[in-house]
């Protein structure tokens, strides 16, 4: 078998594997919809009133930035999964099998692209439920759609990343959390950047969290694109890329803990 | 084979052989680098020093051709906990790049061949230890590798699954699979290794079969349980010319070395009665691999070492 079909094959294989616990641990189900309507709701409602967003109303501000948040943190299964995998052995099973070295972690990737489809799925349920709406063409929509995938795929590889590097699924989660918070806090998913003190302000306009905010603003409700498309883009690319490589390396060396 | 982590030899140049067909035992206690060999020998793991070859194949440059003669069973059940045994089995299958329709036609041939055929369709979570460590087993077997690295393979599992998988493995040995074990459980090693290798701290210190081990630390020794403690004096003066060595007391219970198997006891017990000694229980007593181990290392084998690497 070439190698390339054997990669595709192999992640074929584990992908399936992924995607089979979603049905089979329904508490994992509450991650992928729950959770996203309770941050839609407390957000909308709880800090709503106290934002002002000039020109538009708060949900139609909050829901593209809450869908790249959640995006983001789609991956957090699998960089608790790969820890997983890690401590109970399961990774140096797939090392000492004759497969692709990098099908565990891009079944495990490709698996989150259906579970973040489900998360957007809802959110957006949910944001047209208590007011959202498009104010964009259905390709549009559809390439925003595009996008938000993309970019939960980009950090499905940085989680992959943390999933192997970290000492137990329990440190995964809490290393995710410190990257990810800030990240998406300090960004103009939630709140306009110009009501932060400079140096926030400063991050939050060169974080590609933001760019791809804008991107995902430009393409549901029509706010001006400026690069912000193109930008989101390179970013979803380059940190797959880079996450992959370093994430592919880091598991042919994995070590049971 | 050598491997460091740090300034800790992990394996201070370990030399195996295993002739095809047969156990090889590795025999040694936590942390002795019992693991570190097995991961070595299963491409895990780049040693630093030495070379080593399995099914003649170079561990070191040829391990994806390796991968595909080897097979592997942890010391965790390394199965998926969210997808049935059979599951397990297939997907197992389909990443050996068995041909299509093989994994599973394996995978139902192993459950029934495991005694998993029922528990086939369940998922692995609500199955036992034994249960998922005989998955984990035949999850090693799939491809019917000729070489079966068993790392540690019944610890935790409760006595009666503990023979059931011994029973499948001596069965795939007599099929002509050569198995590497390796076990800190001295009547494992005893059942299943034609060869035994005693590692200890990174280093092989003895290797033989299980009987040229045993002679290695002396013969037969007459264990004698007294009624008295109190009688151990006048017991040893009896049995002073049956004995080929000092004898050992522990209590009521003397360890007398002894040259000649044959009549011993009948000997024994009359001087004894002579003497007016008490005898609570008589027996021979070969020594053990747990002795063995004793001798050879200086702790016993199952003491609590540090973590294994």
């Amino acid at each position: 078998m070439s190698g390339l079909r054997m990669a595709i094959s192999d992640t074929l294989v584990l992908a399936k594997r992924n995607f089979l616990r979603i049905p089979r641990a329904p508490d994992l189900m509450l991650a992928f919809t729950v959770q996203p309507i309770m941050f839609v709701l407390l957000f909308a409602y709880v800090f709503g009133g106290a934002i002002t967003t000039p020109g538009q109303s708060y949900v139609d501000f909050l829901i593209p930035g809450i869908l790249v948040q959640t995006m983001s943190f789609g991956g957090f299964v699998t960089a608790m999964g790969i820890a997983e995998d890690l401590r109970k052995g399961l990774i140096d099973r797939f090392r000492s099998l004759p497969m692709s070295r990098s099908a565990v972690l891009a079944g495990r990737t490709l698996a989150d692209i259906a579970t973040n489809a489900i998360s957007i799925t809802v959110m957006i349920v949910v944001g047209l439920i208590i007011g959202f709406g498009f104010s964009t063409s259905f390709l549009e929509v559809l390439a925003g759609i595009l996008l938000l995938l993309l970019f939960g795929y980009a950090f499905s590889w940085v989680f992959a990343f943390i999933g192997l590097t970290s000492s137990s699924p329990e440190a995964a989660q809490s290393l995710g959390f410190i990257i990810i918070f800030p990240l998406t806090f300090v960004s103009s998913a939630f709140v306009p950047p110009e009501t932060m003190p400079a140096a926030l302000q400063w991050f939050a306009e060169v974080n590609p969290f933001s760019t791809t905010v804008n991107a995902i603003r430009a393409l549901f409700i029509g706010d001006p694109a400026g690069n912000s498309v193109w930008g989101a883009t390179a970013w979803s690319v380059g940190i797959a890329v880079v996450f992959a490589v370093l994430a592919v390396a880091k598991y042919k060396r994995a070590v049971v803990r | 084979m050598a491997k460091s982590y740090g300034d800790v030899r992990a394996l201070d140049g370990v030399d195996l052989t295993a002739p095809p067909g047969t156990v090889l035992g590795l025999l040694g206690p936590n942390g002795a680098g019992k693991t570190t060999a097995v991961r070595i020998l299963t491409t895990l793991l780049p040693a630093d020093g030495g070379r080593a070859r399995v099914a003649g194949i170079d561990v070191a440059t040829e391990a994806p051709l390796l991968r595909r003669r080897i097979g592997l069973a942890g010391q965790y059940a390394a199965v998926d906990e969210n997808l049935t045994g059979f599951e397990n089995l297939q997907m197992v299958g389909q990443l050996y790049h068995l041909p299509k329709g093989e994994p599973k036609a394996r995978a139902a041939e192993l459950l029934e061949r495991f005694d998993l055929a029922d528990a086939g369709g369940r998922l692995v979570r609500t199955y036992s230890g034994g249960m998922r460590r005989r998955l984990d087993l035949a999850a090693a077997l799939v491809a019917r590798p000729p070489v079966l690295f068993l790392d540690e393979p019944t610890t935790g599992l409760d006595p009666r699954s503990r023979i059931g998988l011994w029973e499948t493995i001596e069965g795939r040995v007599a099929e002509g699979t050569t198995v590497l074990l390796t076990t800190q459980y001295l009547d494992e090693a005893d059942r299943l290794a034609d060869r035994i290798s005693v590692i200890d701290h990174g280093r092989v210190i003895a290797e033989g079969s299980s009987d040229e081990l045993k002679d290695q630390v002396g013969g037969e020794a007459l264990e004698v349980t007294l009624e008295s403690a109190a009688d151990a004096e006048a017991a040893i003066a009896a049995l002073a010319d049956v004995c080929s060595a000092p004898p050992e007391r522990g209590g009521a219970v003397l360890r007398v070395p002894v040259a000649e198997r044959k009549g011993t006891i009948a000997v024994a017990v009359e001087r004894l009665n002579a003497a007016g000694v008490g005898i609570d229980d008589i027996s021979m007593r070969r020594p053990t691999l747990d002795d063995v181990f004793l001798t050879l290392t200086g702790h016993a084998a199952a003491a609590d070492g540090e973590e294994e690497k």
